[in-house]
């Protein structure tokens, strides 16, 4: 009982899916029919963060997201994060979680990207509390938060400083 | 390896000759960290196998019930359904569990806790393994459920093995202080919630057979041969035809160091011949491994006058839930570090974990300290108050120091920084002010509190606990250091849950070897010894010593087989920065030149042994300790019974720092833990059903409920027989955290709160006791 064929594009390639059964999230799609793994599952109610990913310019919870709705859309994912379009390099976020050793498990760690590039997009200097909360969406386990919201910093004067000198 | 694609070869660790060499106490980065960044580090439910089958679970929806009757039928006659298995498929031992094997694989006409797995499946689509799971025909005929721990000891047996998992009576000192007239006394009980470890990445696995009856695990994990020991007994197969690999380890706190779902994934593999795949949902998860044991605690402190403790007596009601899991070891870690980091001339403390229908309890972060810990830090609180001290005052005056005597009769002859930690704690200047923005009071953005009702309050807050196993237990850690052309490839089975052993090993061989051309091999069961569990905060000590001793005994062969080639005593020579050094004529051969012909060289280490406790719960039953100290600095609203925890101030007692920067990471990330028990963290289990199975509804701290954690110090005084001089550190932060919020909320309302996590009808529906109902509004 397969749906109609899915035609979206991930990290500006396109796909298209002819066997996806109708309920499959966007998530579910991603992960196991496009072999795009980097998004997590860790909660399926869009509570934890792990699955985000862009749809369209929009931060969404991917496993609340039907993949049928996606069709035609423009699809961002952690792998498609790094800093040039063929998804090679760093992007500034990724270099700033090393940097920062906000990196444990890691299992977080996609969706936060994600989620801090959004947020450093609309905000080049967010303060404090507004990156806890736009954060808030994300859990992580293993670190408190702390070089998380290092790595926010570290990012987000990076992104300043380089502002500055064009 | 099987075939499987997302087991990605990620040479982790492999970095070229021209980067230098990362040594003890550097910021060493993660060598693991740009695949976890990039989204191609492959965890364990990433595992896929073009020809891979999905795994299902059935689960008892009763927390106690007879099964009259069990049909997997019309499940295998669904389409796309290539297995559905009960008890009768288990060809070896019908039960496993890490202490004694109580629990079954699947259950065989009865169950004892809800979400206890009955059947399993195979099919070629989650969704149809959800149907599949649907179609199987059970009937239960439930009985009524033993949630009470309070009457499991006179309950009918839920289980042949009795409903007492464990009891310690342990007496120490002189038992006939009771009575003295001149000795202020102080009680109270208390209770400790059930805490789930939360990790992220869900249990999942890929077993994948081999065509030869045997079968590949890959799982994630924190102790690869225990498991494969358990699987294979199951399996009714040699260990060597059990082979377990590391998946990717999404965390774990705990929570993986029992089997879940490994045996059902091999059954379900050699059943259809094909490789198979699970990964809970994170409601099955919750069902799915032990959680931290809830608590009922009795505690009466004596002291004299000038307030030196006397005497501590106390009662620890422990419930185990349905099967056995490690609760007599946390039961032992309870009542060995029941009275906290003070000397306690005079003891008696009756531990007792208990079997019920409740949901199997075992290990998590802190294990069994946790629960004592916020008891005995309250206990001191309620005695600094009886006597007029201040508590900080009253901690220092009992405090443990090296050379004390614990309530086990065991003499403490390593370091152990009690007085250093809290001073530093205490001492520490505050960075915290009063919030002006609205978000940042208590109750956030939802419920925001009023600034007019908004008291604040302030307790410090020390834990003690153990490091590495204890009574007696056999703990060793193998691992293998091979030098070939100046490459040094280790081989542990350590299990990488995301503490940091990746880094540690690049480190570990840039001290002792001098070089960062390292490759750290996946962690097996393959060829290697087992490296212990990844929990106890053993693996540093004991795992890290392992690799450290390796690399010593490499360097020692590699040196002496050149000393003969040269003829010159082996002693002259050294390694330094990758060159031999100390040959005549300056000659001075790289590590490369030197390994063309390899060295090998494998190493089993173990700790100095420890006995059981005797019958008095009195011996040398543990290798070492760990204290830390927290202060707490909270906001709360009354009225709305809300709560936000403004400032953590910590510092701990560590040994010596190996990484500064995973270290702080510990640290805050264990300090989390410990502010969720405090005031958010609860499986809420009613009649033993979980009614809270999902994070919507189980709530853990996210980046606006932590605060800021201040580090006041890292007490280094190496450790007499640790590696490096270094403690474990991963625990600690999570056993002092819990008390100090707990007591910070204490003294801004003036309420026992003698339970956690306090909630907020603890705070806004309490009773006030009219002397302490007017808390001091802050200005």
């Amino acid at each position: 009982m397969a749906s109609e064929p899915l035609n979206l594009s991930v990290n500006g390639r396109p796909h298209r899916v002819v066997d996806a059964l109708p309920g499959e999230s966007l998530l579910f799609v991603l992960r196991e029919r496009l072999g795009l793994a980097g998004s997590k599952n860790a909660c399926e109610e869009g509570e934890c963060g792990s699955c985000t990913v862009r749809v369209d310019g929009r931060l969404v919870c991917s496993c609340l997201v039907l993949a049928a709705a996606t069709d035609g859309s423009e699809v961002t994912t952690i792998e498609g994060l790094g800093s040039d379009s063929s998804g090679a390099g760093l992007a500034d976020v990724q270099q700033a979680f090393l940097d920062a050793g906000a990196v444990q498990c890691g299992f977080c760690t996609p969706g936060l990207l994600m989620a801090v590039d959004q947020l450093l997009d609309d905000d080049p200097a967010p303060d404090d509390l507004t990156v806890r909360e736009a954060i808030s969406g994300n859990l992580c386990r293993c670190t408190g938060y702390g070089r998380i919201l290092e790595a926010v910093d570290l990012a987000a004067a990076r992104r300043g400083s380089s502002d500055d000198s064009q | 390896m099987s075939g499987v694609d997302a087991i990605v070869d990620v040479e982790v660790g492999r970095v070229g000759m021209d980067a230098p060499a990362s040594r003890i106490g550097d910021d060493a980065p993660r060598p693991d960290g740009v695949p976890k960044v990039t989204g191609d580090f492959a965890f364990s439910s990433d595992l896929w196998h073009d020809r891979m089958l999905w795994g299902g679970t059935l689960r008892s929806p009763h927390p106690s019930a007879v099964i009259r009757h069990l049909d997997v039928g019309p499940a295998l006659a669904l389409a796309g359904v290539y297995a559905a298995l009960t008890h009768e498929d288990v060809p070896g031992s019908s039960t496993y569990g890490l202490e004694r094997a109580d629990q079954p694989v699947l259950a065989d006409g009865v169950v004892r806790y809800e979400g206890e797995p009955v059947a399993i499946v195979a099919a070629d689509h989650p969704a149809t393994a959800r149907r599949a799971l649907d179609a199987i025909v059970v009937e239960y005929e439930p009985i009524e459920a033993l949630v009470n721990s309070e009457l499991a000891e006179a309950s009918e047996p839920i289980h042949p093995d009795g409903n007492v998992f464990r009891r310690i009576h342990l007496r120490h000192g002189d038992q006939t202080v009771v009575g003295r007239s001149d000795l202020v006394s102080v009680e109270g009980i208390y209770e400790v919630g059930m805490q789930d470890q939360a990790f992220l990445g869900p249990e999942s696995g890929m077993a994948v057979p081999d065509g030869d009856g045997g079968v590949d695990l890959h799982v994630a994990t924190q102790w690869l041969h225990a498991d494969r020991d358990q699987v294979a007994a199951c399996l009714g197969l040699p260990s060597d035809r059990v082979r377990l690999s590391l998946a990717g380890v999404g965390g774990a706190f705990g929570a993986r160091e029992d089997l879940s779902l490994h045996v059902h994934l091999c059954l379900l593999a050699l059943r259809t011949g094909r490789p198979v795949k699970m990964s809970y949902s994170r409601e099955e998860s919750f069902h799915g491994h032990v959680h931290r044991h809830p608590a009922r605690m009795w505690y009466r402190h004596y002291a004299n006058s000038v307030g030196d403790l006397v005497r501590v007596e106390a009662h620890l009601l422990f419930d185990g839930g349905a099967y056995a899991s490690t609760s007599s070891a946390v039961l032992a870690n309870a009542t060995c570090f029941s009275t906290g980091p003070y000397r306690v001339p005079s003891a008696e403390v009756e531990g007792v974990a208990v079997r019920t229908n409740n949901p199997p309890c075992g290990a998590m972060r802190g294990f069994g300290a946790v629960q004592t810990c916020f008891a005995h830090e309250a206990q001191m609180d309620l005695l600094a108050d009886a006597l007029g001290m201040d508590p900080v005052a009253l901690r220092r005056r009992n405090a443990l120091a090296t050379g004390d005597v614990l309530i086990t009769g065991q003499r403490v002859t390593g370091s152990l920084p009690v007085v250093e930690v809290l001073d530093a704690c205490a001492g520490h200047p505050s960075a915290a002010v009063r919030p002006e923005e609205p978000m940042a009071r208590p109750g956030g953005a939802g419920r925001t509190a009023d600034a007019d009702h908004v008291v604040r309050g302030e307790a410090v807050a020390l834990g003690f606990k153990n490091l590495m196993f204890s009574e007696g237990f056999d703990d060793s850690s193998e691992a293998r250091c091979e030098i070939r052309d100046g490459v040094v490839t280790i081989t542990s089975a350590c299990a990488e849950v995301g503490q940091g052993f990746v880094t540690l090993v690049r480190q570990i061989v840039g001290e002792v070897l001098g070089t960062s051309e390292v490759v750290l091999e996946p962690a097996s069961t393959v060829g290697i010894g087992s490296a212990g569990s990844t929990s106890a905060s053993r693996q540093t000590w004991m795992s890290g010593g392992a690799v450290q001793l390796a690399c010593e005994a490499a360097r020692s062969d590699l040196l002496t087989r050149i000393a003969g080639d040269y003829e010159v005593p082996a002693d002259d020579l050294s390694l330094v920065d990758g060159q031999v050094t100390g040959l005549p004529d300056g000659y001075s051969p790289s590590l490369t030149e030197a390994t063309g012909e390899p060295v090998v060289a494998s190493v089993v280490h173990r700790h100095a042994p420890t006995v059981p406790l005797d019958s008095d719960g009195q011996g040398d039953a543990h290798v070492s300790f760990a204290v830390s100290a927290h202060r707490a600095i909270v906001d709360v609203d009354p009225d709305l019974g809300l709560v936000r925890v403004v400032e953590l101030t910590t510092a701990q007692d560590v040994g010596r720092i190996l990484n500064p920067r995973q270290a702080v990471g510990q640290l805050e990330g264990g300090a989390a833990q410990g502010v969720g028990l405090a005031v958010m963290e609860e499986v809420q289990v009613e009649g033993g059903r979980i009614r809270n199975a999902s994070f919507t509804d189980y709530l853990i701290p996210t980046a606006l409920d932590m605060p800021p954690v201040e580090i006041a110090a890292l007490v280094e005084q190496p450790e007499p027989g640790a590696p490096f001089g270094a403690k474990g550190i991963g625990e600690s932060p999570t056993i002092s955290s819990t008390p100090a919020v707990v007591g910070a909320i204490r003294s801004a309302t003036g309420l026992a709160l003698p339970r956690v996590p306090v909630r907020p009808e603890d705070i806004a529906l309490a009773d006030r006791d009219p002397v302490k109902s007017s808390p001091e509004v802050a200005a």
